[in-house]
């Protein structure tokens, strides 16, 4: 290992990163990075968690060129497949190894918090499959938007608590979940749902999605003879993209972060906290953070409801702050015309969060094809989740996103 | 030298009973009452006051003062707004402390906070989000400015935490309970014993929080510490009469406060 590994002790990724929580929860942060740093070396552990990726979920997913989307950009491309994951997306990697975590600590109550209902339906399946009770912490106003999302947690056995304060949205349930650890922390484990939050869940998540990059690295080099030259992933609270970077990190490999840009950065209502670059603590890391001048959190935006977050790990800021990886945004209008893209050209129905790197990819095409890019895509999630959503916005304004490249593009 | 914050709790001592230290949140019901409601307090009988800097996403706080904060944020409060009214009742009353959380601080920036903070006659800052070992550069730019960090003690804190914390000021906040603020409806029966481990290991008077909602708990509190912090009992008494905040607070705290003095003259 280099010495320039991060986290250091105390979870620090260069100046992100630590514990902004409330003293009750320091002794079980520390149980928690012992149980972990145990657990990470114990060969027992790592055998279940494998066995538990390979014949529960599917793994190792495939990865393979995109050769009509690469033929119509004149840009190789490659699309790793999280999207043929069980339960549609890369979340279920970490939920399987916090939940596998929990019970080997003892623990019998999970918790977790929820925006899309994604990583809720991803934890309420790995507390299913140990026999576990989960709750699951959901803003009210998603758990309108979302309504399927709240039924398939229910028939996974999972309690639904609506989130009532502040916003209603991703970052008041997360709140709301902390609330529930501090009250029952001696026999509740909280699963989180990114590379976010205290110190060690950055650092535990990333590993846990570190899979996907191991994965995709072989395979590359089997498939195309040859390292990317760029990877291109989604940024919510970035745990797909740090999972998917982290095992080419000493490579000469570029890496592009898509943040959602929702309606434009220019009106405010969007989530790309990295392009705000204000730092800011909020759910126990210091990182990037959307707020006004007082420090209080500004809400965010995007068609997406998992890139919906005013925040973003600490160890993409670092890597912001270090140059390690650049990071980029994508509008709501762009991701949604990436989404029918993909579909059309692959047969593909990328979640409308992976559509997002898509739409960078498709954006950024002419400077891709003069560096004779090898650009690699994380396929994060599956579009079903959104169809329904997608049908209701086009019905509603009389027509399609479009999808030609070079329309409507502002590079 | 002594600071204001040993003083009152000194004096309390000498009285043979807890101090009281009421908590109210700035802005709530708006900002033109913190000056009455502070006021209020102090003749009311508390030997010190909590005075609340809203924060979008506090995440140590029950319903009442999740509240209390929505609201204020909702009338626009702005920290300066908070400072300057602060400053204008600081030097006729008994010490102040601010109770925020750490991002709107650091978006002040530590070393201005402190400094203004300090300018408006604020004795020391409570940060439920701050753990002692995330707080050094924050401390050391606090004791600059003669404020103290005040620690806070949960039932889940390891006694090398209680070693750490010999080296604060002003006191130890004592959360009484595993959980976030909001009223109770008995105490907690770690709280003895979660006090006696401060006094065993800290020289710092000890206050506890979290829960504490009547004068009968005010007292089986005040046996067992040196100082009672009530807060959102205090917040949803005002809150359920708007228009009458300080004789609201005024009795409730003078409620409180009988209570104390009661055991001990008991005692
Ligand atoms: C398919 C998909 N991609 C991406 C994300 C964003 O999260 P992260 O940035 O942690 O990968 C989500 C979150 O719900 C998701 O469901």
């Amino acid at each position: 290992m280099s010495t320039t590994e991060v986290p250091n002790r105390q979870g620090r990724f260069g100046p992100f990163g630590g514990q902004y929580v409330p003293e009750t929860l320091i002794p079980a942060l520390d149980e928690l990075e012992l149980a972990y740093r145990a657990a990470r070396k114990d060969p027992h552990f790592r055998r279940e968690l494998h066995e538990l990726l390979h014949e529960y979920v599917g793994r190792p997913t495939p990865l393979r060129l995109a050769p009509r989307m690469s033929e119509a950009l004149k840009v190789e491309v490659f699309l790793k497949r999280e999207d043929l994951n069980h339960t549609g997306a890369h979340k279920i990697n970490n939920t399987l190894g916090q939940v596998l975590l929990a019970q080997k600590m003892g623990k019998t109550r999970i918790i977790a918090e929820t925006g899309a209902g994604q990583h809720g339906v991803a934890t309420a399946t790995a507390a299913a499959l140990f026999g576990l009770k989960a709750e699951i912490y959901m803003g009210l106003e998603d758990v309108g938007r979302q309504s399927l999302n709240v039924y398939r947690m229910k028939l996974l056995g999972a309690r639904v608590h609506a989130v009532e304060s502040g916003t209603r949205t991703l970052k008041d349930a997360t709140n709301e979940a902390i609330r529930d650890w501090v009250t029952n922390v001696r026999d509740t484990f909280y699963v989180i749902g990114s590379v976010v939050g205290p110190h060690p869940y950055p650092m535990m998540v990333r590993d846990f999605q570190s899979v996907i990059g191991i994965e995709a690295r072989r395979q590359m080099l089997k498939v195309a003879g040859a390292l990317p030259s760029h990877i291109v992933a989604c940024v919510g609270g970035g745990s797909n993209s740090m999972g998917i970077f982290y095992p080419f990190r000493r490579d000469p490999v570029r890496f592009i972060g898509v943040e959602a840009a929702g309606e434009g950065l220019h009106t405010g209502r969007h989530a790309a906290s990295i392009q705000a670059a204000e730092p800011g603590i909020l759910h126990g890391s210091l990182s990037y953070l959307l707020q006004d001048d007082d420090g209080q959190v500004h809400p965010a935006h995007s068609i997406s409801a998992g890139l919906d977050y005013p925040g973003v790990g600490p160890e993409h800021a670092y890597y912001h702050h270090t140059g390690r990886a650049q990071y980029r945004s994508i509008t709501d209008q762009e991701a949604l015309s990436a989404f029918h893209q993909l579909a059309e050209w692959e047969g593909i129905i990328p979640a409308l969060e992976s559509a997002h790197a898509i739409a960078w990819v498709i954006k950024a095409r002419e400077e891709l094809g003069a560096q004779n890019a090898r650009v690699l895509i994380n396929l994060s999630g599956r579009g079903d989740k959104d169809v329904d959503q997608v049908f209701a916005l086009e019905t509603k304004s009389g027509h399609r996103a479009t999808s030609h490249p070079g329309e409507g593009s502002d590079a | 030298m002594m600071s204001a914050i040993d003083s009152a709790f000194r004096q309390a001592r000498a009285e043979g009973r807890a101090a009281l230290i009421p908590y109210i949140t700035a802005g709530f019901p708006d900002l033109a009452a913190l000056p009455g409601l502070v006021a209020a307090l102090a003749e009311g009988g508390a030997d010190l006051i909590e005075i609340g800097i809203p924060f979008s996403d506090p995440l140590a706080d029950g319903p009442v003062l999740q509240k209390a904060a929505s609201a204020a944020l909702a009338r626009g409060i702005r920290i300066r707004d908070i400072l300057q009214s602060v400053k204008g009742v600081s030097g006729q009353t008994v010490p102040l402390l601010f109770l925020t959380y750490i991002n709107p601080i650091l978006r002040y920036g530590f070393q201005d906070f402190c400094r203004d903070s300090q300018v408006a006659g604020i004795q020391g800052l409570i940060i439920p989000d701050l753990p002692w070992r995330e707080g050094q550069s924050l401390r050391h730019m606090a004791h600059a400015q003669k404020l103290a960090v005040i620690p806070l003690v949960a039932p889940t804190s390891t006694d090398a935490h209680l070693m750490e914390i010999r080296r604060a000021r002003g006191f130890v906040y004592g959360v009484s309970v595993t959980g976030v603020t909001g009223a109770r409806t008995r105490v907690d029966h770690g709280v003895s014993l979660l006090a006696a481990r401060v006094k065993s290991q800290v020289n710092l008077p000890v206050a506890i929080g979290f829960g504490i909602a009547t004068p009968d708990q005010a007292r089986q509190v005040g046996q067992v510490a040196d100082g009672v912090i009530v807060g959102s009992a205090l917040v949803d008494a005002i809150a359920a009469q708007p228009d009458k905040a300080e004789a609201v607070a005024f009795r409730f705290v003078r409620n409180m406060k009988e209570a104390l003095t009661n055991i001990a003259t008991k005692a």
